[in-house]
Order: C-alpha cells, then sequence, then structure tokens
C-alpha cells in the first residue's frame, strides 16, 4: 500500500488557514480512517466476477482499480462499514476462500486484532 | 460628500434600495411569512431585469442560509434576508457561515419569536443568534438600515475579516414605517462596495480549495480560536468604513450613537429603534435641568465595551434597556445588560449603579413616559445609594 505522509498536528491557532479551508487539493488521503475498522471486507479472488458494484459503491474510495480490475482493499482509508459485502451480487458456488462460507463473494470479518492499517 | 435624494420609505423597502445599489451575485430567501418586504421588493427587482442578481427562493430558511453558504463559499457576493422565526430556522447555518468565514450579509427586521405567536417588534431573534460568530449592527432609523446595509458589505467582505454581518433592525416601527430616507446616487454605491474578489473560491478553478472539510479534535480547536481573535479585533476595521461611509455620505457613523453623554449623570443605554423616544424624553429632562443623555450602541457584535466604559463611568446611575430576555440568565436579565455588567466588572468599576429594563417584548408599545420613569427611578436610585430591584419591567400590567 502507498506510503501517505499524516498531516501536521503541530500548527498554533495562529498558522492555521481561516474558516478551515484546505489549500492542497486531494489531502484526505492523508487522514488515516482505517483504524476505525471493527469488522474488515474479505474478498475470494477466484470467485469474483470483477462486475465492480463494490468499486461503484464504496462511500471512501478504499476499493482500488488495477488494469480494468479490483485488486483488494485499501485499508488504511477502509473504515469496514460492510457497504461492498451487503451490495456484492456474487453468490458463490463454492466456501468462499478466506472464511470458507458460502454466500457473497466479498464477506465481513473481526478485524484483526493487530491491524495492518 | 455626495447629495442623497430623498425619498419616502419605510425601512424594508430602504433596505431593498440598498440592495439594489449593491446588485449582489447571489439572493437566496425564503419567499413568505415571515419574510419582509425587503425580499418582497427585491424580487421585483430582478424580475424587472434592474439587477443582474440569481435570486433562489428557496423551501425554508435553512436551505436559504445553506444556499448562501454555498454561493459565498463558490465566490460570490451573496445577500439575504429574514426575520423572527424566520432567522430561528437558519441557526445552524449561521454558524456554519460563520465558521467557514463567509462574508454574507443578512438583513434581519427584528421580531419576536413564538411562541405564543406574535410576529410585532422585539430582539429575541438576532439576540438569540448573538454568540454565532456574526457582526451585528442595529439600526434606529428606516435611514440607518439602508446606511448599515451597504456598509455592511464592506466590513464583510474585508481581507481581514471575512465575517457575515447581520444587519438589524425593528420590526414593523421601522420596517414597515415610511419615513424620509437619504438614498444615494447608484454609482457611487457602486463604487463604494467595489467589485468583491474573494480571496478563496470554489469556482477557481487555478486554486483549487476544499471549504468546510472535516476538523476533528485536531484542529477544529485552532479554527474556533482563530476566529475569535478575527471578530475580537474587528472593531478598527469596522471603524474604519464606517468613516468612508461617513465622508460619502455626511451622515454620522458612530460606533456608538450618543446623546448628551458629556455630562450625564443618569444615561438609557439602548438599542435600535427606542432610542429616539429616549432623546426625545431625554431632550425635555435636560430642559428641566436634569443631567440625562442616551446611548445608543451601534455594533453589539463585537461588543463596544472600551466606547460603552468610557461613555458611563462618570454617570451616577445607568439603565439598560432589553428587548429581549435571556431566559435562565440571573433574574433572566437581558443580553445587552449581560454584556454592560461583565463589562464593567472586567475594568475594575463596581460602584455604578446599572439597572436593566425589559421593554416592548412582542411589540408592546415603549412610551415617552416610560423613558421617563426610567430617568426618575435612576434620579432615585442615585440619591438613596441604592440599586433596588436589579430587573424591571416596562409596560408590563404588573
Amino acid at each position: 500500500m502507498k506510503e501517505y505522509k499524516a498531516p501536521r498536528l503541530d500548527r498554533p491557532w495562529t498558522e492555521v488557514n481561516p474558516g478551515g479551508i484546505v489549500l492542497e487539493p486531494g489531502v484526505s488521503v492523508t487522514y488515516v480512517t482505517g483504524t476505525w475498522r471493527t469488522m474488515q471486507p474479505v474478498r475470494d479472488h477466484a470467485q469474483c466476477t470483477q462486475c465492480l458494484i463494490c468499486w461503484i459503491m464504496c462511500p471512501d474510495g478504499a476499493i482500488p482499480i488495477v488494469d480494468g480490475k479490483v485488486s483488494g482493499f485499501d485499508l488504511v482509508h477502509c473504515k469496514g462499514c460492510g457497504i461492498c459485502a451487503a451490495e456484492c451480487p456474487v453468490n458463490i458456488k463454492k466456501p468462499h476462500s478466506e472464511t470458507g462460507e458460502m454466500g457473497k463473494a466479498i464477506q465481513m470479518v473481526p478485524e484483526p486484532a493487530e491491524s495492518d492499517a | 460628500m455626495v447629495e442623497s435624494k430623498f425619498l419616502p420609505l419605510d425601512g424594508a423597502t430602504s433596505v431593498s434600495q440598498a440592495m439594489r445599489q449593491i446588485n449582489p451575485d447571489v439572493v437566496a430567501a425564503y419567499p413568505i411569512t415571515p419574510q419582509t418586504a425587503v425580499v418582497q421588493n427585491f424580487s421585483q427587482y430582478v424580475a424587472d431585469g434592474i439587477v443582474n442578481t440569481e435570486f433562489i427562493p428557496v423551501e425554508s430558511e435553512h436551505a436559504a442560509m445553506s444556499a448562501c453558504v454555498g454561493a459565498s463559499a463558490a465566490g460570490g457576493r451573496v445577500m439575504t434576508a429574514t426575520a423572527a422565526n424566520g432567522l430561528a430556522l437558519m441557526w445552524e447555518m449561521l454558524y456554519i457561515a460563520a465558521g467557514m468565514r463567509l462574508p454574507i450579509v443578512l438583513t434581519v427586521v427584528n421580531r419576536a419569536l413564538s411562541s405564543p405567536l406574535n410576529i410585532h417588534c422585539d430582539h429575541s431573534d438576532a439576540m438569540g443568534a448573538r454568540d454565532s460568530g456574526w457582526i451585528q449592527i442595529y439600526a434606529e432609523t428606516g435611514q440607518e438600515a439602508y446606511d448599515n446595509t451597504i456598509q455592511a458589505i464592506r466590513i464583510a467582505e474585508h481581507p481581514d475579516l471575512l465575517l457575515p454581518v447581520m444587519s438589524c433592525q425593528d420590526g414593523f416601527i421601522t420596517g414597515h414605517g415610511v419615513e424620509r430616507v437619504g438614498i444615494l446616487p447608484d454609482s457611487d454605491i457602486k463604487d463604494f462596495v467595489g467589485e468583491y474578489k474573494p480571496r478563496y473560491a470554489l469556482l477557481n478553478i487555478d486554486e483549487p480549495v476544499t471549504f468546510g472539510a472535516w476538523d476533528f479534535t485536531d484542529y477544529y480547536f485552532e479554527h474556533k480560536r482563530q476566529q475569535s481573535e478575527v471578530i475580537n479585533n474587528s472593531l478598527p476595521i469596522i471603524e474604519s468604513v464606517f468613516k468612508e461611509y461617513e465622508k460619502l455620505s455626511g451622515r454620522p457613523q458612530p460606533v456608538l450613537d450618543m446623546w448628551g453623554m458629556d455630562d450625564a449623570e443618569y444615561a438609557i443605554i439602548v438599542l435600535s429603534s427606542t432610542a429616539g423616544t429616549s432623546r426625545a424624553v431625554a431632550r425635555r429632562w435636560r430642559e428641566k435641568g436634569v443631567k440625562v443623555g442616551v446611548v445608543k450602541p451601534r455594533l453589539y457584535r463585537p461588543f463596544p465595551e472600551q466606547y460603552l466604559l468610557e461613555a458611563i463611568k462618570n454617570c451616577k446611575a445607568v439603565a439598560v434597556l432589553d428587548r429581549a430576555i435571556s431566559f435562565g440568565a440571573p433574574l433572566s436579565q437581558g443580553p445587552l445588560f449581560t454584556d454592560t455588567t461583565a463589562a464593567l466588572y472586567n475594568a475594575g468599576i463596581s460602584g455604578l449603579p446599572v439597572v436593566n429594563y425589559i421593554f416592548g417584548l412582542g411589540g408592546r408599545d415603549i412610551l415617552p413616559d416610560h423613558i421617563g420613569s426610567v430617568f426618575s427611578d435612576l434620579q432615585k436610585i442615585a440619591s438613596d445609594g441604592q440599586r433596588g430591584t436589579m430587573v424591571r419591567y416596562l409596560g408590563l400590567r404588573e
């Protein structure tokens, strides 16, 4: 996963931008929200049909697309809301590669105690 | 100085005349009750093509201020108008406008808040918004409402402020009362307000910025501290705009409008139209040889603490007249009294007796005899050396 530089947290009130305006575009990537997660999405890569519905529905843009295909989850920003798992339309034919359960190609599992995020 | 053309106008129409001359980019307003003639007249100017303004008739005052916030962040010069419960419905967005440092100008015709249901004058609406971060100017007359609306644009948009301004006048008393109002030439107002060049704007695609972003425990406090510093230090900038407009119009634009305060022993502090009644009574008392005076703060936020202390420090007794109640404050005193007494305490002045009079709620008439009774009370307080009841009522059946 790409390294992001965290925002400075040491600016005194005399140096902050008026009205909380943000002058640089795209800086929300520096805000780590992956630590908010209690549940984590897992995807069965082999049974995924690459319909991209999870990518469309993800409210945080945390499902990166590489060469037109879902490559995994951006766990630095994924908040574990579970929308991708709820919206996944693929009813898998074999047990899920990560959970061993039947159901959707994307499923939610409890966040591991030691998270990568 | 430029000659004004005098017209018979009510206070609301005076404000819409000012808005016509300012010709803002966007006006978003709720078009029906409790709206006033300010927006009714202005929408006519839009329909007639007299102004270039984009007029957005929204579904509520909450939406009106929301649209103003969006339009101002986009980089437009933005105005709106409301009154009473309409202002109350804007509450959430008032804080957002001030917190985002958007120079929106809101003209308010001060009226009572329900319940009980009432549409007449008092200051409950704007006083409730006194902590929202808006600059508040109060007008005594339709003339002042016109003048203040124009100056509000320059104050709000000053690059060192970028604060929204609420320009208030008394509902019905001046809002609907027809008087002689001097209107400056359109071209001079156009020059005075100038072109608005926003420091940041969403529509400036060459310098992309984000407004209203997430601001968590790590920075919200710093932004709020900065906001308080800006309004705390806004008085000199506001005064410079007042002086410039005074020069243009030939009409005095003081922070405190004072009558007889050079040597006054007994003073009334009051906002808006009641200052006129108070001054008329004070003249008669002066003729009787009693040294009375009247202070009318034109600015309430920022609170002109130093000027007010300077004005009243040599008085023997002072009355603060409030057209609103701060429910649950000590004896449910009025907000102007709370601020005045806090200023005295902070300056270490404790010997000056100050009393509070609540008056005129829901449009109850305030009559010359009421003002006379205040001056009598102040004389008695000074001679007895005892303040007596702190919060009193004028025109209330007791």
